[in-house]
């Protein structure tokens, strides 16, 4: 039963296993464990990220595709959900149809991306995605009418998924809709993860890894490469709009900042690497890791930042601002020293 | 009667014209456009204005945009990171202006060419030496893996940018031109900036010396061999990889030389704009064909020609020519204007 609910893709190592059951009851029992807003939020941001890394896993570490176009399909998800909430007003009908149209149009933007840039070679895209994610980008923060511009869009969701809703209290924790939003976000997470997981696993994730391994001998196999990779890149981006979709309607608000920006597609290359490319588990891991990193390691900065005042440059290298420098430095020493990530380091030990 | 000849004896047959224009096609579209220009923008002296800044930009995109696309075609390397070398190479170059005021400030054509002369060395070498320490330290780790070259010269991308930001601050800077290349012309009813006619000149300059160099020279020679066929040139006893480090370090040189000439134009500078630019650079290396310095020629003037015209013709367009060229040309050639073709 649990074999098949994760696809019988154990995680193969004693503290893996440890570390994921740990991450998962953390998460499904976060408002009662962490009380407090600020911990809800983290715990909800790393839910959302977590799927948000594992659909990048599966295009660039299970087909071998580098894309930089993984937050433009993440803010169509959210900016459906929110343009769908202004214009039809609030209600459940809003968040299903901006959602579904979401996760369409991104599909159908993938495929049109795939289809120009697959067929050639497979660098192609890299650089095409980086054009066409910055044009979006452009373009959501110039056509103020519509996307609201840099400012982004403020929203209501249906009364039950919002703070103002009380049902009493359990465990002195006090039930609100914020809540139910809360476990919304979970479980909707929680499908999503395994239905990723159910792919990667499937023969159809047998043939990506085959043409990541090597194409040319797919192809002489009997696999159509183009097809396939394409397929993969817009089921990538069909989740990664869900993701967008869950972020939106936890947010009540979208912005270009938080969405779109080339930041969080640093983000989320940094979290595959770090927790682990080619594995569904390595986007948990680096997702969890990187999420409360930058939570509470930001304010660590601007301390040390503080305490190093007198000297030359380095207080400007600590400061939090600065947070993107260091990133950097850890991407680059992760891609060279650590490539497996942390799920490869730790299945090799056992 | 018999011949010895086969049936399907070959024959010597000049091409036909449809075929002749389809080869020359890439060479016609940048006339073609600036035709279409001026039928569509209709004032002359408003087309004239725009096509010379069309030029201009392009001029500007070529330089940055030719170090990247002889890089990938040597030795199959696509360096995210090049767009750092345009924020670099600005920022040293607008920093030694910024120093010189006393040059760029009085109208003396002599003292205004030594500094921006002295600008564009200075960021020529740093970026070069750059190009050289990005060479050694990031890019030769990951040679021959595609994916992480993009992954690790992204991250040296943000790095580079960062430390912008410690050293210059986090701050845009504004700055004025030389007294002398202030102001402009008028020529036919058209004002003409007189730095974009610079640009212009400049670019084409470096264009026909770049020519001249991989066409003439032996150095250019073995450059053109090593996009061709590297291995066959590194059996002759070549070191194609000296060569290559070579034109790493000439390609970072002249993308600072980009960035300085950009920041005039522009006249303020970012840490972010090498980043902007990238996405230019990378947009005329696909349609020009990766690897080919005259398909990006065309590429970057066409694209500097139509999103002039696009932003006077309707502004709010001008977002997406850029994305809609290189589908068009996407479409009409997979591979771009003109691939190189690979012997193997």
């Amino acid at each position: 039963m649990l074999t098949n609910l994760i696809s019988g893709d154990r995680p193969r190592s004693l503290i893996l296993t440890g570390l994921l059951l740990a991450i998962l009851l953390g998460l499904a029992l976060a408002p009662f464990l962490f009380p407090g807003v600020r911990s809800l939020e983290t715990a909800a941001r790393i839910c959302i990220f977590i799927v948000l890394v594992a659909s990048y896993d599966l295009l660039l570490g299970y087909s071998g595709i580098v894309s930089f176009a993984h937050t433009m399909f993440f803010g169509l998800g959210a900016y459906g959900v929110a343009l769908a909430s202004t214009h039809m007003g609030r209600g459940y009908d809003a968040l299903i149809v901006g959602t579904v149209l979401g996760a369409v149009a991104s599909a159908l933007l993938a495929l049109l991306i795939g289809l120009f840039s697959l067929r050639v070679r497979a660098i192609f895209f890299a650089m095409i995605t980086l054009a066409v994610a910055s044009a979006v980008a452009v373009l959501v923060s110039q056509l103020s009418g519509l996307t609201g511009g840099e400012d982004g869009l403020n929203y209501s969701i249906p009364r039950e998924l919002t703070p103002a809703f009380k049902l009493g209290s359990l465990f002195g924790v006090s039930i609100t809709g914020k809540l139910l939003n809360y476990y919304l976000v979970f479980f909707a997470s929680l499908a999503l993860f395994l239905l990723l997981l159910r792919i990667v696993n499937s023969p159809f994730g047998r043939v990506l890894q085959a043409i990541r391994e090597n194409d040319f001998r797919a192809e002489a196999i009997g696999y159509r490469v183009v097809f396939y990779r394409t397929l993969a890149t817009c089921l990538s981006a069909a989740v990664a709009a869900l993701a967008g979709s869950l972020f939106a309607i936890w947010l009540r608000y979208v912005g270009p900042d938080t969405t779109l920006s080339f930041e969080i597609m640093l983000d989320i290359l940094l979290m595959v690497v770090i927790g682990g490319m080619g594995t569904m588990y390595g986007a948990v891991i680096g997702a969890t890791i990187f999420v409360l990193a930058q939570n509470y390691l930001q304010n660590l900065m601007g301390v040390a930042s503080g305490a190093t005042e007198g000297l030359p440059l380095v207080p400007q290298l600590l400061d939090p601002d600065r947070w993107l420098l260091w990133l950097g430095v850890l991407f680059i020493l992760s891609v060279y020293f650590f490539p497996t990530g942390i799920v490869g380091r730790l299945r090799s030990e056992d | 009667m018999t011949t010895a000849a086969p049936d399907h004896a070959p024959k010597y047959a000049q091409l036909s014209l449809p075929d002749r224009i389809g080869k020359a096609m890439p060479l016609l579209l940048v006339p073609l456009l600036v035709v279409f220009g001026f039928l569509s923008i209709g004032s002359p002296s408003s087309w004239l204005t725009l096509t010379v800044s069309g030029l201009a930009m392009g001029m500007m995109i070529f330089i940055m945009a030719s170090g990247l696309t002889l890089v990938f075609g040597l030795m199959d390397v696509i360096n995210f990171g090049h767009g750092a070398f345009i924020s670099v190479g600005a920022y040293v170059g607008i920093s030694v202006l910024l120093a010189l005021e006393n040059w760029t400030g009085v109208p003396s054509l002599l003292l205004n060419v030594a500094a921006v002369l002295a600008a564009v060395i200075a960021a020529m070498c740093v970026t070069g030496a750059l190009g050289w320490g990005f060479e050694r330290v990031i890019v030769r780790p990951v040679y021959g893996a595609h994916l992480k070259q993009i992954l690790v010269t992204v991250g040296g991308l943000i790095v580079i940018e960062q430390m912008i930001h410690v050293l210059w601050g986090p701050d845009e800077i504004y700055l004025t031109r030389p007294e002398m290349l202030k102001g402009a012309v008028t020529f036919a009813g058209a004002a003409i900036e007189k730095y974009r006619l610079l640009a212009v000149v400049f670019g084409l300059a470096l264009f026909v010396a770049m020519r001249l160099v991989l066409k003439r020279t032996k150095i250019g020679l073995i450059v053109r061999a090593g996009v061709q066929n590297g291995e066959m040139v590194e059996a002759l006893g070549y070191r194609l990889r000296l060569v290559f480090i070579g034109v790493f370090i000439a390609g970072s040189a002249l993308a600072g030389l980009g960035g300085v000439m950009w920041g005039l134009y522009q006249e303020v500078i970012t840490a972010g704009m090498g980043e902007e630019m990238m996405i230019l650079v990378f947009i005329v290396v696909i349609i020009g064909g990766l690897g080919s310095v005259e398909g990006a020629f065309i590429g970057a003037l066409l694209v500097g020609l139509l999103q002039n015209y696009v932003a006077f013709l309707e502004p709010k367009l001008a977002l997406i020519s850029n994305i809609a060229l290189m589908t068009a040309i996407l479409m009409w050639r997979p591979q771009g204007m003109m691939p190189v073709v690979k012997a193997k």
